[in-house]
Parts: C-alpha cells; sequence; structure tokens
C-alpha cells in the first residue's frame, strides 16, 4: 500500500466530502456526510506524516505533486454521483485495506471503512429502487464514473475481482445495471490531474498560502 | 508518584466529548510507562482515525499529570468491547444507547433496545451521528430519538 496514493485519495476526497456541510439534502445526509470526511482526514493524517510531513504535502504542493486517483478528484455534482463516486471508492478502500492487515491505518481503517462501503451500498438501493427520477440520477452517475474505475487497480490488480462482486450485487439489489465497458481514463497516480483538482487545491490550499503557520 | 497512581489519574481524566465518560471507561488509555529517563509515558489510542478530541484529550492528560510525555499508538485498534460495564452503565444511565459487545457470543443483530423505555422496538435513523462513534435510532415505542455507541 503506497502512502502517499492512498493518502492523497483520502485527502481529497475528504475536501470533495466536505463541501457538502450545510448543503447536503437532509440533516442526517449533512452529519452523515461529514463523518465520512472526517475517517477519510484522518486515515489522510496517518498516511501523509508516513510519506513525509503531513502539512507540507497537503498544502504546499502543486496539483502535478498530487498522486490521488482521477476518482476522488470529480465534483460532487448531485447527490447520486456523491454516493456512486463514494459506492467505487470505498469498495476499493475496503478491499486495499483489507488486503493490508498488518498495517496500523489499514487495520483501523478497515473498521471504519466498512462503515462507509454499508452507506453507500444502501443510497444506492433507495435510489435505484426509488423514483424514477432517483433512478435515472444514478444511471447518469455510474456511467459518468464508470471511466475512472479501471486506475483503482492499477498497483494492485487483484483488488479488482472481490470489488466487482460487491460492485456488481449491490446494482444488481437496487435495479441497476453495470455500466458498458467505457474507455477507462487514468493518470492521477503520475500526477496528470483532471482541471477539477486544481479547483479543489487552490480552495483548500488558500488559507495556508496566505497565512504561513498560521494556528488558532 | 507510583505508576499505579498516574495509571489512575489518567483513567480518571473524562474525555471532552462524552465527559460522562472518562478515558478509562472508554479504554482509551492503553498504558502508563516510565521512559528510559523515568518520566512518565502516557499511551493512548484513538477511537476513529479522525477523531478530533485528540489534541484535547492530550492536554487534558497534561494538565492531570504535569510533565507526563503522552504517546499516541493506532495499533491494536480501539475496539467499543474495550468500553468497561462501568462505562456502558454510564452511557445507560445518560440515555445513550451502549454498544453491543462484537467479540462474544451475542450476535450483532440482536436489536439495539431504548435507553429511555428500554423497548427493543428501535429504529435506525442514521449510522452516522454528532461524534463519529455514534448512529441515531428512534425508539417506536416511547417515541424517543436516542445516540447509540455504534460498534466497531
Amino acid at each position: 500500500m503506497n502512502p502517499l496514493e492512498i493518502g492523497d485519495d483520502c485527502l481529497v476526497l475528504a475536501q470533495r466530502l466536505a463541501e457538502w456541510v450545510t448543503r447536503a439534502p437532509t440533516l442526517e445526509e449533512d452529519v452523515a456526510l461529514a463523518n465520512l470526511s472526517l475517517d477519510l482526514l484522518g486515515q489522510a493524517r496517518a498516511l501523509l506524516s508516513r510519506a513525509g510531513n503531513e502539512d507540507e504535502l497537503a498544502y504546499l504542493r502543486e496539483p502535478g505533486q498530487f498522486r490521488n486517483c482521477l476518482l476522488t478528484e470529480q465534483p460532487n455534482g448531485d447527490f447520486a454521483r456523491t454516493i456512486v463516486r463514494h459506492l467505487f471508492y470505498a469498495g476499493f478502500l475496503y478491499e486495499m485495506y483489507r488486503a493490508h492487515p498488518e498495517d496500523e491505518v489499514a487495520a483501523k481503517g478497515v473498521k471504519e471503512i466498512a462503515y462507509h462501503r454499508d452507506y453507500a451500498a444502501l443510497w444506492t438501493r433507495r435510489l435505484g429502487l426509488g423514483t424514477e427520477e432517483s433512478h435515472r440520477r444514478m444511471t447518469a452517475a455510474l456511467d459518468a464514473l464508470w471511466p475512472f474505475t479501471g486506475e483503482l487497480f492499477a498497483a494492485d490488480p487483484g483488488l479488482r475481482e472481490p470489488w466487482s462482486a460487491f460492485v456488481e450485487t449491490t446494482l444488481a439489489e437496487s435495479g441497476l445495471a453495470v455500466p458498458r465497458e467505457a474507455r477507462q481514463r487514468d493518470g492521477g497516480r503520475r500526477g496528470e490531474h483532471t482541471p477539477h483538482l486544481s479547483e479543489l487545491l487552490a480552495e483548500m490550499q488558500a488559507l495556508h498560502r496566505e497565512h504561513a503557520g498560521a494556528t488558532w | 508518584m507510583s505508576l499505579e497512581e498516574a495509571r489512575a489519574l489518567a483513567a480518571a481524566v473524562p474525555d471532552p466529548e462524552l465527559p460522562v465518560l472518562t478515558l478509562g471507561d472508554l479504554g482509551i488509555v492503553r498504558e502508563v510507562r516510565r521512559d528510559a529517563g523515568g518520566g512518565l509515558e502516557v499511551v493512548i489510542t484513538p477511537t476513529y482515525s479522525g477523531c478530533p478530541a485528540m489534541d484535547a484529550i492530550r492536554e487534558d492528560i497534561g494538565k492531570a499529570l504535569p510533565g507526563a510525555r503522552v504517546v499516541t499508538v493506532l495499533a491494536p485498534p480501539w475496539s467499543t468491547d474495550w468500553i468497561t460495564d462501568e462505562g456502558r452503565r454510564k452511557l445507560r444511565e445518560h440515555g445513550l444507547s451502549p454498544p453491543r459487545r462484537t467479540d462474544g457470543p451475542v450476535a450483532l443483530t440482536l436489536g439495539v433496545r431504548c435507553p429511555r423505555c428500554g423497548s427493543p422496538r428501535t429504529r435506525l435513523v442514521s449510522r452516522y451521528g454528532s461524534t463519529a462513534c455514534k448512529a441515531m435510532y428512534a425508539c417506536q415505542e416511547c417515541l424517543e430519538p436516542f445516540d447509540h455507541f455504534k460498534e466497531i
């Protein structure tokens, strides 16, 4: 498990999820998404501290120096898009952590991510089986994010099989179809990102860049 | 100060987010020992990776045991099974449903009881609550909403 790659995944996805705070569809989901974000931020801090100085890595790197996968930097979109992104990513991170029980961040994180996976699967069922509108939005989200799933397994192809089993079972239970094979996109692990990462970092790093070393 | 006394002082520090419980009740203080130079060392572990109370906990231990060094470890990962019986009793008394055991013979599918009226007819409202460690439930008997300490 590469601490910079997985640490960046967790940091970027934590920032994305935090963007929902005060904007989620209901108060319960506002609280839930903030909690998902917090778990990932804690894991990011532990992993990035292993790769170097956590603050310097988070606040002082340029987009091209980040190693997160493209999936995690994709914008929140509607609630369906956020849920599908989390279904795909938490499904992957759960398998990654489970494959590394000797790693203390993974051994702790797997218990937290098990809840994330359940949360995303539960909402996938609700929205897939909900109304025509929620079903349509879920289908659109699946099609939009599917091209970013291949990159997850570049370092560890063995994780794909259990991930696929989880995703396929969840989608089948939700009345949703697995997207047809689409042209896959990658580059995040090499620092070649979509423009969305620059926007995310501009907001995340603004305070630290303006007031270096500031404390509360 | 003996190690025994230091242990008792560290364990008696209240949790900043759930002040009815002490760090000892929660199983957060893993060890109190002497380092090579004879100084006190308190080993703690976070409940969740992103627990925002860790800084406050370190500070509070420092106040209870001036000069002690606080060391944070992640392994073995904290489990709600480490919450003591005393801690569980206090949770119930304060209207929080204690976590079910994950290591015992009782299956996790066993329902969550309302801490107010004791009814097993409860409903999960959200798996996430006001702090990382809690889920939101509602009682279908007395209609009271309550927090459940979720198993991890």
